[in-house]
């Protein structure tokens, strides 16, 4: 019995991966071919992008403020506040911006998604859009990618940039420290590689962030009570994804750059 | 009404101009290992209607949907107009779906949409123009009686009006063929009785080929026992012990298809099954 329940948890794990595959491949396919669904895939932008943009303000600014307050506090001791900058805009770039906009971005739309797109498979209303003659992965899925992506992008810039404001805000007012020297520092120590690193993350949990949602979206079963299970683990399952994948771009852009 | 109205791509529906409009030959299907359809076969020529009863569960909806496409059979073949569409791709479906009208048992009305933008779903995938759109949705909506109602929402509406808002949207672009997913369930005697109206009237105003899936014995002998007239835009029953010769019936059983033919056939037949089922 034990053998027999393990084999089925196989099977269906690798059929769910198989399916998710297929699924991201399926709408990626769509992208260049006919109809093209413009107006959808506006207001999927206006959703996610604009949608999340107080939430990424508000995370930014403050990771920034408290990566400045225990920086400084640590620094103190070598004597060495004047790299709080360096510190809060490196860290901040290559990896808080990136990796806490998508966890953010993935609460909110991958089970936005997930829950939006479930209760149109159980009742029935994904099935009749097939029967009208439309390809919910053309009309659905597709927007839904290209606007996670394209748009943690820029999330991820916006997050970037008011976290090193909110590292200056604790720096300036709260610790006393120099202004120009904040923001030299913070400037100074940012290098091609940095940057490439952190513009090249988010397009990565964009994409996982819209299949997992999606995925999850279209294979919901088991009325209302399937969908609330689809959204749990679309945000789970895409976080999850988001920081281990975050670990391998890291460890590969590394072994690229050496840094 | 205009009956200059194009439907979409009538080539298609004309390709097999001699094929019925809807074929099963041997089908089956299941699900997890659980038989739902066994071995069906039957026919719905060109201008006929086909009523299918059966109890709850029986896989009635599961049939209308392996007729669209929407679902793949186990084995066995099904064609649409001459067309076999089990070994077609979902998007050689699309246009052939675009000749099929389909009620969804539900409704399936999309609620982030008005009612004029549930009707005119398929014209605004079409690209047709804004105004084009608003006539033919005005006109598919008065055909249902509900012109009043373009701009509110799915969940604004009852019952009732939602099943007719989803009447609407399968006809609006004049298809060859349509498939009723119990268009009467869950509704109250009264305005059961408006729907079917409807599904009478789309019958012999526009003598179109369907399926009409119910559970209720007194829906579907309604449906055979009424004529629709178009002067007093009302239904009326048709003599004493005539009935509508292009309407027959289809009875699921237990997976299997009990019986396939004609009214008359059904209320003579001897078999106990069907003798138990009508009483
Ligand atoms: N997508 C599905 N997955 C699994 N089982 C299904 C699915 N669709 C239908 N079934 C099963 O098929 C049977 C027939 O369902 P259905 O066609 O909805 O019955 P009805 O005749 O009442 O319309 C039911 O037992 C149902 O559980
Ligand atoms: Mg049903």
């Amino acid at each position: 019995m034990p053998l027999t329940t393990i084999d089925e948890a196989a099977k269906k794990g690798v059929s769910a991966v198989q399916r998710y595959s297929l699924l991201s491949a399926q709408a990626l396919g769509n992208l260049f071919r006919r109809p093209f669904y413009g107006a959808d895939l506006i207001t999927q932008m206006d959703k996610i992008g604009v949608g999340s943009l107080p939430i990424v303000i508000l995370t930014g600014f403050f990771t920034g403020g408290v990566l400045a307050l225990n920086t400084a506090s640590s620094l103190a001791q070598f004597g060495a506040t004047a790299v709080t900058g360096q510190l809060v805009s490196l860290a901040m770039i290559k990896e808080l911006g990136p990796v806490l906009t998508s966890l953010m971005v993935s609460g909110r739309n991958a089970s936005g998604m997930a829950s939006e797109l479930g209760s149109m498979v159980v009742t029935e209303q994904i099935d009749a859009m097939r029967a009208l003659g439309t390809d919910p992965l053309k009309k659905l899925v597709m927007p839904r990618i290209v606007a996670t992506v394209v748009m943690m992008f820029f999330l991820t810039i916006v997050s970037d940039a008011l976290g090193t404001l909110g590292g200056a805000f604790v720096s300036i007012f709260m610790l006393g420290q120099e202004a120009t020297q904040y923001f030299h520092s913070a400037y100074q120590t940012l290098q091609y590689p940095d940057v490439v690193q952190g513009l090249v993350k988010p397009l990565f949990f964009g994409f996982i962030i819209a299949t997992i949602g999606c995925f999850y979206g279209m294979n919901t079963r088991g009325g209302t009570q399937g969908v609330g299970k689809s959204t749990t683990q679309a945000v789970v399952v895409s976080s999850v994804l988001i920081i281990f994948v975050d670990f391998v771009i890291s460890k590969f852009m590394i072994g690229i750059f050496g840094r | 009404m205009a009956t200059s109205e194009i439907a979409p791509d009538v080539s298609l529906v004309q390709a097999y101009p001699d094929a019925p409009a809807l074929r099963f030959d041997n089908v089956s299907v299941g699900f997890e290992g659980k038989d739902v359809l066994e071995n069906i076969s039957f026919e719905v020529k060109r201008g006929e209607t086909r009523i299918l009863l059966g109890p709850a569960g029986v896989g009635k909806s599961v049939l209308l949907k392996l007729a669209n496409g929407l679902i793949k059979p186990d084995s066995g073949r099904i064609y649409v107009f001459g067309f076999e569409i089990t070994s077609m791709r979902e998007e050689d479906l699309y246009p052939l779906r675009d000749c099929i009208g389909m009620v969804f048992q539900e409704s399936a009305l999309f609620d982030s949409l008005t009612v004029r933008d549930n009707v005119g779903y398929r014209l605004a995938e079409d690209h047709l123009p804004e105004d084009e759109i608003d006539r033919r949705v005005a006109q598919a909506l008065c055909f249902v009686e509900l012109d009043h109602t373009m701009d509110k929402y799915p969940s604004e509406l009852s019952g009732g009006m939602r099943r007719r808002v989803a009447i609407a949207r399968a006809i609006v672009s004049r298809p060859s063929l349509i498939l009723y997913d119990s268009p009467t369930g869950g509704l109250d005697p009264i305005t059961s009785t408006t729907i079917i109206e409807l599904v009478i009237k789309q019958r012999d105003v526009y003598k179109t080929s369907s399926i009409i899936v119910t559970h209720r014995l007194q829906d579907a002998f309604m449906i055979v026992s009424h004529r629709f007239d178009c002067n007093t835009n009302k239904m009326e029953p048709l003599p004493p012990n005539q009935t509508d010769p292009q309407t027959s019936f289809l009875i699921l059983h237990q997976g299997r298809l009990a019986f396939d033919g004609s009214t008359h056939d059904l209320i003579h037949s001897d078999d106990p099954f069907l003798k138990e089922y009508l009483s």
